[in-house]
């Protein structure tokens, strides 16, 4: 081997020997600067990542508030229960799972559906209840073979419980799995990190009216997680405040009382206590269970509801819009004493019809009531006496005082949803027809306006109130259904509407008559059968809504078809003197006032002012004798 | 004491004081971060360095012309055991790497990291003094052919690895840099095409570099992480098992592939500064056992595995500190797993055996 040769060549190695140590240097000095990068100049940046790796928010959702009755029997509750819950996005395949799942706890067609509800509803990453209350023995056997099911978890919840069951649900309402909706509602409110955690939202009643005081203040707990979202321990924590509760001027044993008394049949019941508004009993028959929503409702029972022609969905109390029929006839009465247009002593000849431009609008009682002034009116509920009192006041000063008692208005109670009513004026047709001459306000159309049928229609808690004024001598309050709400925290109880809404022009005198003409009512009059023995001075109306025009035909109540017989309507309130009920009845389909209603009024009265409590459902009189029919338009 | 003396004289003889004392710091680090990264594998690991220093000394007293005997044959060994993983190995995770020889599984890709360097150096000492240009193609396919097949497997990171071991001996036997100015034109040239023959994942590997925060829970996730876990950590570090992104095991493979994550966040920057030195030491050492070398097969064998071992280090770093793709290639002496302790320790051996022997052969 040539010396030199290898001489040159060792030369040659070691240059490149240096190339690459060079090279070696380069790359070292890259991963140094990096370094210097990372770990000093951006140390910051990547401390807070780390942080919000390693530390998660998690909200513990606050105990609702409770609602219980004036006495403080509670209506409302919240029970802690086992639940389990999937989260879809972190499960493999969902049916293979459940089937899995029900090998282990007892799990029935009915939650698989609610399941399957849900699952349309929600996010895919939300994680969602296949079972509720399990037992403790389910709970030990889910546990035990947890790891063959990811994205399967127990979980402790506080469930909404309606200890009654199908009772007082137009009130309380029901809450439910929060929706799209919800979620808008809440945003619009700005409060979204409150209902961080929270799943479920008030869907109507009371539950939805005070969603926000029933709440409560969400808590929050800094929890360190793992990359796999697994909690490892709690830092920190902010305990949550419990929702206010809501104390109601419901009286809990009346309203059982009052539906019972609507036995099978359909209908609706306002009482109010005429010195504050507050809202003793507001029945919307038939209820239902609105413990069905809680855990998110099975497809066939809301169909069931939804579907059903008794519409228990609907809250006939507050959205139901009735003719009032004759209950209408006080109001009216009232109405020509303050515009002067009637005497109470001022009497007319009945003949038994009413001829009004070639029309004959006629009266119950063949032949007539012969002279009758204003209490025989109001006792024996002449129809004649109000066509011709219609026509003398005429439209506008009739929508004018029934307007400002609040017939066609809103009451404004502490409820969604309330329905309007139609308070019929030449303005109101204006308004409700597009044709011309559909729009013009005919003088005929007033007489039926006097006797509570035409377009009347309000709605049983309008009628109450306008009853409670009437009972309070025209100081009218918003009916409302809470009493006071009771900071959870402070103990501070906030009433609800302590103040009138306004006093209505009336002179004493005047209201003296109507009462006295509705006591008679209840003494000798249409009401006097259902009222034989009170052992109170009570002040009523019976009342009776067309449903169905029979076009001369007579009435017989046996012979139509149940849906298009009359609704009956029943006001009263008691005792006259010191009014400490004032109420409004109504009985779909239930034919005349004095058998269907009044008697259901006569329970719920003699259960508020005797504390007698009825042993059956009100029994429907039918040997009443309805003075009372509705009119009939040839 | 006495009697033991030309015993324990006879064990550390063939061995290299610095090198020894470098890489056992290394070691030594690595097992204190073991401690906190997975101290379940404790033992586990402890049997491996044990395994790997054993290897060590007996190839430390293997004399280099013995190294170079079995070159040829060991080569061919490990090229026929890459054809019979292609076409006879088991699959896991998706590639074809493993062997089974009954008894055990092998990865014969790990042997060609050893054998691809000794066979070259072997291949130019047969060609000293008259090397023809013609050479270099034959040594390009000798590489070329084992690369295609570990590639193919697919792991890009072994081939990456054996490819740069036949390239630095190449490189180091003295290849033009015309020529060499020429292939990196080409290879950018022909960039394009090769990126049509990556794999799906490799691909996804290379663009998640690019912007790892477009896939932030997919792809990127591994990258994210292991910045987050470095960044985060500062001139001093968290402290020992206190790093959150490593005991909470945000950082994927940190035992293995991202044990330098774990490594950043807990150590900091000083600690990082550390390791580079001691890599830096070990490397300049190996440069240095090179250039002494007596001969040209001792310094291309010595200069190419101390590459190898630089380039392990880099791509490892380079790529948990996010400036490289993802690459599965271990933290040399840190990384749990016994293959790739064996192999590199292996590489040692032989940097001891060239150093030792720099003069013995001229004689």
């Amino acid at each position: 081997m040539d010396f030199e040769a290898s001489q040159e060549e060792l030369g040659r190695f070691r240059s490149r020997l240096a190339v690459a140590g060079g090279f070696v240097l380069f790359c070292f000095l890259l991963l140094l600067l990096r370094f210097v990068w990372l770990q000093l100049i951006q140390q910051g940046y990547y401390q807070t990542r780390a942080e919000d790796n390693r530390i998660a928010l998690v909200p513990i959702v606050p105990n609702r508030g409770l609602i219980a009755d004036r006495n403080g029997i509670v209506l409302t509750r919240n029970f802690p229960a086992y639940t389990l819950e999937i989260t879809p996005s972190r499960t493999g395949n969902l049916e293979q799972t459940i089937d899995a799942l029900a090998t282990l706890v007892d799990i029935q067609p009915m939650d698989r559906k609610r399941f399957k509800k849900l699952l349309n509803e929600s996010k895919n990453y939300e994680s969602l209840p296949i079972r509720t209350r399990l037992t403790d023995a389910e709970v030990a056997q889910f546990v035990a073979h947890r790891y063959r099911f990811p994205g399967v978890d127990i979980k402790a919840r506080l469930f909404r419980q309606y200890p009654n069951g199908a009772f007082a649900s137009g009130v309380l309402g029901y809450i439910g799995r929060i929706t799209d909706r919800d979620l808008e509602k809440i945003e619009g409110a700005g409060i979204e990190a409150n209902y961080r955690g929270t799943d479920h939202f008030g869907k109507t009643g009371l539950e939805q009216r005070y969603e926000f005081e029933l709440h409560g203040i969400t808590g929050f707990e800094q929890v360190e997680v793992d990359s796999g979202g697994r909690a490892v321990r709690t830092l920190a924590s902010t305990p949550p405040t419990p929702g206010n509760n809501l104390t109601l001027t419901l009286d809990a044993e009346l309203q059982r009382i009052a539906e019972q008394a609507f036995g099978e049949r359909k209908g609706a019941l306002v009482a109010i206590d005429p010195a504050t508004g507050g809202i003793l009993a507001l029945v919307s028959m038939p209820n239902y269970d609105p413990n069905l929503f809680v855990d998110g409702i099975d497809a066939q029972n809301w169909q069931a509801l939804n579907e059903s022609v008794d519409k228990p969905m609907v809250n006939r109390a507050l959205n139901g819009a009735y003719p009032p029929g004759s209950t209408f006839k006080p109001f009216m009465a009232l109405a020509a004493l303050t515009y002067g247009k009637r005497t109470p002593q001022q009497a007319i000849a009945d003949p038994g019809f009413f001829n009004f431009g070639g029309h004959h609008f006629r009266d119950d009682k063949k032949g007539g009531h012969g002279m009758v002034d204003m209490y025989k009116s109001i006792v024996e509920s002449c129809d004649t006496y109000y066509y011709m009192l219609a026509n003398d006041l005429g439209i506008d000063a009739i929508a004018r005082f029934m307007g400002e008692l609040g017939l066609g208005r809103r009451t404004g109670i502490d409820l969604e949803g309330e329905g309007e009513g139609i308070l019929p004026s030449p303005e109101w047709k204006k308004k409700r027809f597009k044709k011309p001459e559909q729009q013009k306000w005919y003088a005929g159309e007033t007489i039926s306006i006097g006797i509570g049928q035409g377009y009347n229609a309000y709605t049983p808690i309008q009628l109450a109130q306008a009853v409670a004024t009437l009972a309070n001598d025209g100081v009218m309050f918003r009916p409302h259904l809470v009493q006071y709400i009771t900071d959870s925290k402070t103990g501070k109880k906030t009433l609800i509407e302590p103040q009138p809404l306004k006093k209505l022009d009336w002179k004493p005198e005047h209201i003296a008559v109507i009462k006295q003409a509705m006591v008679g009512v209840n003494t000798e009059g249409t009401g006097a059968r259902a009222f034989a023995g009170a052992g109170y001075v009570s002040a009523g109306k019976t009342g009776t809504a067309q449903v169905f025009s029979l076009k001369g035909a007579d009435y017989k109540h046996h012979t139509l078809k149940q849906e298009l017989r009359d609704h009956a309507l029943f006001i009263a309130f008691a005792p006259v003197d010191q009014p400490k009920i004032a109420l409004a009845v109504l009985v779909e389909n239930g034919g005349f006032g004095a058998q269907a209603a009044a008697p259901i009024a006569r329970q719920v009265l003699d259960y508020y002012l005797l504390g007698k409590r009825p042993d059956a459902p009100a029994p429907a009189d039918e040997a009443a004798v309805e003075a009372d029919p509705p009119e009939n338009d040839e | 004491m006495n009697r033991l003396r030309p015993y324990w004289q006879r064990l550390i003889d063939p061995l290299d004081g610095q090198l020894l004392l470098i890489s056992g710091l290394i070691v030594l680090l690595a097992c204190v971060l073991m401690g906190s990264a997975s101290p379940e594998r404790m033992g586990a690991h402890l049997a491996n360095v044990a395994a790997a220093l054993l290897v060590m000394r007996i190839v430390a007293g293997v004399p280099p012309q013995q190294l170079m005997r079995f070159a040829l044959a060991f080569y061919l060994l490990a090229l026929l055991l890459l054809v019979a993983v292609a076409l006879f190995g088991d699959i896991s995770k998706g590639a074809r790497r493993w062997l089974n020889l009954g008894f055990m599984r092998a990865q014969p890709s790990e042997l060609m990291k050893i054998a691809m360097p000794l066979l070259l150096a072997w291949f130019f000492q047969k060609r000293e003094g008259r090397l023809r240009p013609g050479d270099y193609v034959i040594a390009a396919a000798l590489v070329l052919i084992p690369v295609g097949l570990i590639a193919r497997q697919p792991d890009l990171g072994t081939a990456l690895l054996v490819l740069a071991a036949g390239f630095y001996v190449i490189f180091l036997a003295g290849l033009s840099w015309k020529v060499l100015a020429g292939l990196a034109a080409a290879a950018l040239a022909a960039a394009p095409l090769a990126w049509n023959f990556l794999h799906d994942y490799q691909q996804q590997r290379i663009l998640t570099l690019l912007d790892p925060e477009k896939d932030p829970l997919g792809k990127g996730f591994h990258i994210i992480q292991s910045t987050i876990a470095i960044g985060s950590s500062g001139l001093f570090g968290k402290g020992w098992r206190q790093g959150t992104q490593a005991q909470l095991e945000f950082i994927p493979e940190r035992h293995t592939d991202f044990i330098f994550a774990v490594f950043g966040e807990e150590f900091g920057l000083l600690g990082n500064l550390v390791l580079l030195a001691l890599y830096g030491f070990l490397i300049f050492r190996g440069l240095k056992i090179a250039a002494q070398a007596a001969t040209l097969f001792g310094r291309l064998l010595a200069g190419a595995i101390t590459l190898i071992f630089f380039t392990y280090a880099f791509v490892n770093m380079g790529m948990v500190s996010g400036i490289l793709p993802v690459v599965g290639v271990p933290l040399p002496l840190v990384s749990y797993g016994g293959t790739a302790m064996v192999t590199l320790f292996t590489g040692i051996g032989i940097l001891m055996s060239i150093q030792k022997h720099r003069r013995l052969v001229q004689k």
